[in-house]
């Protein structure tokens, strides 16, 4: 496992002249900060800076992959986001992940580091009125260096492409079914972090291959040290004890869950694009049927859908946990 | 000028200034300890930022560090210096610099002037409560701890270990019984002058040093000297989760907090804004009621038990109890049939009319999810894949019951279907299984097929069977199991119906009246003799008379006359 760790590092050194960097602003020395990779998210951009930013981020770092739809310039007047951009391939660098360590190295030293994708929207207990620093703080108090989120797939009723959203909106509002609970979860064996999959997408596109489905587990807040390294997305880090957010008595930590708005209404042309890059996941031909499905133009809802209300629902759904905090 | 405070302040001055402020302009005298670790020039540029106050003073700075004598040491010289300059002062606070008023100081200032001589601290002996968080108790008083527990845990460890050992005990001065109880009190003049006045108080001091975590026992214990009136509570609200940390209150209490009418608050997080507006800035109404944080107490202590014993029946993110650890497999009672449908026709829709529960077909049938009314997808969005159900069978049936809390799920169950969840159901203390062993030969009975094939299938369905009850009868199995051969059954169906019935202890359930219509079974015995006649034992129905041994003659039976 050493080893594997030290290979990951070594590749994302040597990945560290990929990125030029478009504009750095000051980046304050408290608080959270935010790593991103994207590529054309012009429509989630707005709201989602809003949001890190409501729940107290105080920089953004992001690594844009060749965008062409304004997401470059958008980012770069921002007066919280540092921007560093590459055309290198998104898979020859891990999907992304080679570049935001380096830069995690680099910048994220002994602080609390999100990496969070421009479509994923994280909420936790009473994150409505506690903000990142109140949770990290917590974390800090129980000697938690990770904290662990579920990822969450929201739809919206009727045919994903026929939805109505502009940039900027609350994309909840489009936006607002979900599958409460049909997840599995068990323990990986070699990483030791919980696995989960389940919800909509393996609800309705993995029926016949279950092991494919996409995994919903996620570890995307840390509080960084030289020498980690994420191996797959976030879904793992590596060393392993930082995989350990979860409870193996009978007891429940605190987490919270990543709203996924993948399924706004540009799906179908992104499916097209991700799938002519071929750019996703290793065995991008599996997939293929897969994006296929999603470009179809395909209605998620069922009757056991429910509505997203707030993160108080999604705790008594259980889908979070306040643990003690 | 009857309340003096004392605030110990180490981190988040700025919220300590505007508690100050408060504290002051109600007119009480502040005597401020900045801890020692602070640098210089913040605690300069504090003093003088609290220079415009009046009646502030700063005591001399010690270091404090959870657990250690540097607290007593402060709360010592602060509190001897407001006895000191502020002769008026009949009641001494002692509060934190994360703590915040709750309610208007007026309020406290008649609270303790009604109450001349009551001391405030919570002050009870180690043997009698069971408080303690880490396994130190009575040893606090009798260790030596030389050493920081956060920073030199390895060798706060070690010196325990070694102390217990060789049985080094310390004795405990005489006169003193060591007590214990929150470290935020509120003493009278009286006795908090004569603790800090009293002759033997180097002998005190001394060993209290060595003690643990001091600051909840110095005070706490000398008390019980010198105090005419002691009310064992702290005016100050402050809770612990179950590692002894506080818990802190954010915005989203502040309903809460109003509703507890307790004078003083800690641990508040300094960014939350609302909770300070509101109870530093705006009027608040003078109550004159007791404390009573009843409300707060049972959700905090809520908190604690979520974090240590969890949701029984939940399996999520932070949550996968390994096997054995669960705290409940499942979140609630389910029924498993198993050879009911078999037996009778219209089981199913019987089922859910008598009893007005969820009545499910078989949910690990293998071709799908038999949902109630076949369904494609159920509550919590669980879909009749069966491929997707087998994956996890265990978590299927988890999340099936997680999702229906509150509503009594039944499924039936068999030896057709796959059988990954049977050692779960059979442990699992939330099942209750009713088997009717060998009922899965009547749809064979009934089936046109090779009888070379019904008598290979019957082999093989008898074994997963008997198997399966193996697992219900073992040592491990908690489910509530009942089991009755196919022959005992038919005997007195009702009966058998009833006792499950009764233990289901479903809701507006009358005397059955009205049976299931059961199978037509006349030729049954026959059926399973020619089984055996092929060398296929079938026992798990149990004695079946074979209606009568069959002979070469054809009944003679005349066609009835068909008369216009």
């Amino acid at each position: 496992m050493r080893w594997k760790r030290r290979r990951l590092l070594y590749r994302s050194w040597k990945r560290r002249n990929d990125l030029t960097r478009v504009s750095k602003k000051d980046i304050p020395s408290q608080g959270v900060l935010v790593f991103a990779t994207l590529r054309n998210e012009m429509l989630r951009l707005p709201h989602w800076l809003d949001h890190y930013r409501a729940l107290g981020v105080s920089h953004f770092l992001v690594v844009d992959n060749g965008s062409d739809d304004g997401s470059t310039a958008f980012l770069a007047e921002q007066p919280d986001v540092s921007l560093w951009s590459t055309h290198h391939s998104y898979k020859a660098a891990r999907f992304g992940v080679d570049w935001l360590t380096c830069l995690q190295h680099r910048y994220g030293r002994e602080r609390w580091c999100l990496t969070v994708d421009a479509d994923e929207v994280l909420i936790y207990p009473e994150s409505n009125t506690r903000d990142l620093n109140a949770l990290t703080a917590h974390l800090d108090a129980q000697n938690r260096r990770a904290f662990g989120c579920l990822m969450l797939d929201l739809y919206p009723k009727g045919p994903v492409g026929q939805a109505r959203y502009k940039a900027g909106d609350d994309p909840m509002t489009v936006l607002r079914w979900f599958d409460a609970d049909n997840y599995r979860a068990r323990r990986h064996e070699v990483f030791g972090n919980l696995w989960i999959q389940g919800g909509v997408r393996d609800r309705l596109f993995f029926g016949s291959r279950p092991e494919r489905a996409p995994t919903l587990n996620k570890t995307p807040l840390v509080k960084w040290q030289r020498g980690y390294v994420y191996v797959t997305s976030t879904h793992q880090i590596l060393p392993r004890d930082l995989n350990d957010v979860f409870d193996l008595g009978e007891g429940g930590r605190v987490s919270g869950v990543l709203l996924h708005t993948k399924f706004l209404p540009n799906i179908g042309e992104k499916s097209h694009e991700e799938l002519s890059r071929a750019q996703h996941f290793e065995n991008s031909d599996l997939y293929a049927p897969y994006y296929a499905a999603l470009i179809d133009d395909p209605d998620l809802w069922c009757d056991a859908s429910v509505a997203y209300t707030g993160p108080d629902q999604l705790i008594d759904l259980g889908l979070m946990s306040r643990g003690n905090w | 000028m009857s309340v003096g405070v004392v605030i110990l302040v180490h981190t988040a001055l700025n919220r300590a200034e505007q508690v100050i402020r408060h504290w002051s302009e109600a007119g009480c005298p502040v005597v401020i300890h900045v801890d020692k670790n602070v640098p210089r020039a913040t605690y300069d540029a504090f003093v003088s930022s609290l220079s415009d106050v009046p009646d502030v003073l700063f005591s001399k700075r010690h270091r404090c560090e959870w657990g250690t004598w540097g607290i007593v040491a402060a709360s010592q010289s602060a509190s001897a210096l407001m006895l000191k300059s502020f002769p008026d002062v009949r009641h001494v606070y002692l509060a934190s610099g994360s703590c915040l008023p709750l309610r208007p100081v007026k309020d406290l200032q008649r609270y303790l002037e009604q109450r001349p001589r009551t001391d405030f601290i919570e002050s009870a002996t180690t043997a009698d409560v069971p408080w303690t968080q880490g396994g130190l108790d009575f040893e606090r008083f009798t260790l030596r701890f030389p050493f920081s527990w956060r920073k030199q845990r390895f060798l706060f460890d070690r010196y325990v270990e070694f102390q217990r050992r060789l049985k080094i005990y310390r004795r405990v001065p005489d006169g003193i019984v060591p007590h214990m109880g929150s470290q935020w009190w509120c003493l009278t003049r009286q006795t908090l002058s004569a603790i800090l006045d009293d002759p033997e108080r180097p002998v005190y001091d001394r060993y209290f040093k060595r003690v643990w975590i001091p600051d909840e026992s110095y005070f706490q214990t000398l008390v019980r000297l010198y105090s005419q009136n002691i009310e064992s509570r702290s005016l100050t609200l402050s809770k612990f989760d179950y590692q002894g940390k506080p818990h802190i209150f954010y915005d989203d209490h502040l309903q809460l907090l109003r509703r507890s009418d307790c004078f003083v608050a800690r641990k508040i997080w300094p960014h939350a804004d609302r909770l300070y507006d509101h109870f530093l800035n705006e009027e608040n109404p003078l109550k004159g009621a007791e404390p009573n944080p009843g409300k707060i107490d049972r959700i905090f202590s809520k908190a604690v038990e979520r974090r240590t014993r969890g949701r029984a029946g939940l399996f999520m993110q932070s949550r996968l109890p390994r096997p054995g650890h669960e705290n409940g497999f499942t979140s609630a009672s389910y029924s498993v049939f198993e050879g009911f449908t078999e037996l009778f026709e219209d089981f199913e829709p019987w089922l859910a009319r008598i009893t007005g529960t969820r009545v499910h077909g078989h949910l690990y049938a293998k071709d799908r999810v038999h949902f109630e009314g076949e369904q494609k997808t159920f509550s919590g969005a669980l879909c009749d894949n069966a491929k997707l159900r087998d994956h996890h069978a265990q978590l299927f049936l988890i999340n099936l019951v997680w999702n229906t809390r509150g509503e009594r799920q039944c499924f039936q169950f068999g030896p057709t279907d796959t059988q990954f969840a049977s050692w779960d159901l059979a442990k699992d203390p939330n099942a209750q299984i009713s088997v009717i062993s060998g009922a899965w030969a009547i749809p064979l009975f009934q089936s046109n097929r090779n009888f070379s094939d019904i008598r290979a299938e019957a082999a093989e369905l008898q074994r997963i069977e008997s198997e399966h009850i193996n697992a219900l009868r073992s040592p491990y199995a908690k489910a509530r199991v009942r089991v009755w051969t196919l022959a005992d059954f038919i005997e007195t169906p009702m009966e058998a119906l009833q006792t499950v019935l009764d233990e289901m202890r479903a809701k507006n359930l009358r005397h059955v009246t009205e049976a299931p219509k059961m199978a037509d079974l006349s030729g049954f015995g026959q059926f399973l003799q020619n089984l055996k006649n092929q060398g296929m034992h079938p026992y798990l129905m149990g004695d079946f008379p074979a209606d009568s041994a069959p002979t070469n003659d054809r009944p003679t039976r005349r066609r009835p006359y068909l008369v216009r």
